[in-house]
């Protein structure tokens, strides 16, 4: 019973992470139809926003919640007025120039910062089930990714800002001829996205620590889930990350964490011979 | 391009290439020989995305990961036989084997162009994360350990079919590889120009209406797709022989990316300028390696938003583009074509 719990937790914990990481991709990428190849490096920005600011002697929640989607936000919306809106329709320069952003941010987080694992000491104890122990903060980076999910929603659906966005992307010459700044609709919307990247890169950065290479640990992982998830942004992403969450962690128990994520990414690809247009193409068109 | 001129160069390209397989080893050292393999084998691994990319428009991402399957294909079958004529075999028969599988899913799925690259590239971070974590001695293929992140050292180098104790030396590793290389060349060379490639090129141009004519769009590109993962697997093959040594880094996203800009360098559909990015780059970060200036993650980086914003057909294409504006330009100069542009007569 106590096992059950904790595979239970665990599973919610895995479909958590992959729910956090995908979301500020599947904002860029499902609204905005923006291939963000550095997205695994807008994480590991994230994940240094918080982690050198806390050796500098900054509380770790300011450094977490508001310093880290601050910081990323803005490098996002510099990005997109330097990178991606040069290329708007035009998806595969989009993701060449964006993949060689991430290459440039690994070099230069390489010889600025060092190639040492960085971290910050996880906060909150432990909780026992049964004979077993499990870290508070996995009940955290539940709940958060719950809120933030439920966040995300809420603005887009009832806010005038996340109407407008959710009406440009739909039509953008339409949203023009309204009146509204279609470029700045786009540069926020990105900014967005890129700010949720950088908290999830600093919830995750207490346990995962921070090396300049660590983007490429969730890229995958990330881009599976949004992909699979399909057109609907937040209902697919959330659908996705819960299948492979569950497909991955079990198999992880079964096995070890890599053939949970061969697993992961074997699931996906049947999926996508299934439903070519991911988990939700074939239900709605236009929805969250 | 007439026929009979194209099969022409042809011929000179094979001979020019058997000459210098066969004159260089005693022309110059071994050191440089040793470098110039390496050069070959990037070239031939360029050339393997030229076509699948550049001709057939499949984006993939992940083209390392068939020069992964060989380099480990061949490893693991060559310490396991001590012959190496199948292990050979076995590195180009595995990544096509992989190829079609995962191209069946792909293409049949009709999953379109841009998820395939993201996937494509997804499959080879996931085999270097899962070759990676394979480092203790209980993972092994037959007797030989996979060795995870420390990858396999001193893997023997090919021999005479059928005569194991005659192995090649260093002089001959690179004649065969320039041989393969300009077979590989001419084949592919010879491929586009028939009826197959005609439809592939076809299909890229516009894949609705090579279908309403009758062509099945996802076998032909399934049939390029493993053909390019037969080229990336002999690849592959020929770079553990160089360097007698296979680690996970093959299918790294620097690895995958490194693919990419060579293409991208040398322009997309040609397969000279795959050959000719392929080196330059190649040449350049190795440059930048042993100078130590700076780290070549950036300088990568910086080449490929720059071509991507600015020279987005690639440098050979622009430079060509450039050559023929000049001549266009000269000619114009002559005042009665002149006039008659202006006219309107051709």
């Amino acid at each position: 019973m106590d096992f059950a719990t904790v595979v239970f937790i665990q599973v919610m914990y895995a479909v958590a992470t992959l729910a956090l990481i995908s979301v500020g991709l599947a904002i860029i990428f499902g609204m905005m139809r923006v291939i963000n190849f550095a997205h695994g490096e807008f994480l590991m920005l994230g994940g240094y926003a918080v982690v050198l600011p806390v050796q500098a002697g900054v509380n770790l929640w300011v450094a977490m919640l508001i310093i880290a989607p601050i910081t990323v936000g803005l490098f996002g919306v510099i990005i997109e007025r330097l990178i991606i809106r040069p290329l708007y329709g035009r998806i595969v320069e989009t993701v060449l120039a964006t993949w060689g952003l991430s290459l440039l941010m690994i070099g230069l987080a390489s010889a600025w910062i060092g190639f040492y694992q960085a971290g910050a000491a996880p906060p909150f104890g432990s909780v026992q089930i049964g004979s077993y122990r499990e870290g508070l903060y996995t009940f955290f980076v539940i709940g958060v990714t719950a809120l933030i999910l439920a966040g995300v929603y809420g603005f887009l659906r009832h806010t005038r800002f996340g109407l407008i966005a959710l009406g440009t992307m739909q039509n953008p010459a339409m949203a023009a001829a309204l009146g509204v700044n279609v470029s700045r609709v786009y540069a926020v919307t990105f900014g967005l996205g890129a700010a949720l990247s950088g908290l999830a890169g600093a919830i995750l950065a207490p346990i995962s620590g921070v090396l300049p290479v660590i983007g490429i640990t969730y890229i995958a992982k990330a881009f599976i889930t949004v992909i699979s998830g399909g057109a609907t942004v937040l209902a697919g992403t959330i659908a996705a990350s819960a299948l492979f969450g569950t497909v991955s962690q079990l198999v992880t128990y079964l096995s070890t964490v890599i053939i949970g994520e061969v697993a992961l990414l074997a699931v996906a690809i049947v999926l996508l011979r299934l439903l070519p247009e991911g988990i939700t193409g074939r239900f709605s068109r236009g929805g969250l | 391009m007439s026929r009979g001129r194209d099969a022409a160069t042809l011929m000179a390209v094979g001979l020019i290439g058997l000459a210098v397989a066969f004159s260089l080893p005693h022309l110059v050292e071994v050191f440089v020989l040793v470098e110039l393999t390496a050069y070959i084998v990037f070239a031939m691994l360029a050339l393997s995305l030229a076509l699948v990319w550049g001709y057939a428009g499949i984006l993939c991402f992940g083209q390392s990961i068939f020069f992964g399957i060989g380099g480990y294909a061949y490893t693991l079958g060559v310490m396991n036989i001590g012959e190496s004529t199948l292990p050979v075999a076995l590195g180009i028969a595995l990544p096509m084997l992989f190829a079609a599988v995962l191209g069946y899913f792909l293409f049949y799925g009709r999953v379109s162009d841009i998820y395939l690259g993201v996937i494509t590239l997804c499959v080879s971070l996931i085999a270097y994360n899962l070759i990676n974590s394979l480092s203790g001695t209980e993972y092994k293929i037959g007797s030989v350990p996979i060795g995870g992140h420390n990858g396999i050292p001193g893997v023997p180098v090919v021999n005479m079919p059928g005569d194991s104790s005659r192995t090649f030396g260093f002089e001959e590793v690179f004649t065969l590889s320039l041989i393969l290389l300009v077979a590989v060349y001419i084949g592919l060379r010879a491929l586009l120009a028939s009826q197959f490639g005609k439809v592939v090129v076809a299909i890229r141009e516009n894949e609705l209406r090579a279908e309403l004519l009758g062509y099945d769009a996802r076998a032909y590109k399934l049939v390029v797709f493993v053909i390019g993962a037969a080229i990336a697997g002999l690849a592959g093959v020929l770079f553990v022989n160089w360097g007698s040594f296979i680690g996970p880094t093959v299918f790294s996203i620097f690895f995958s990316a490194q693919i990419i800009i060579w293409i991208m360098v040398g322009g997309l559909g040609t397969l000279a300028g795959a050959i000719a990015g392929a080196v330059f780059i190649q040449w350049l970060s190795t440059w930048l390696g042993t100078n130590k200036i700076i780290d070549p993650n950036i300088v990568l980086g910086v080449i490929f938003i720059v071509l991507v914003l600015l020279v987005p057909k690639g440098l050979q294409p622009m430079l060509v583009e450039r050559f023929k504006r000049r001549r266009r330009s000269e000619t114009r100069s002559d005042t009665r074509s002149e006039t008659n542009s202006r006219l309107g007569v051709p």
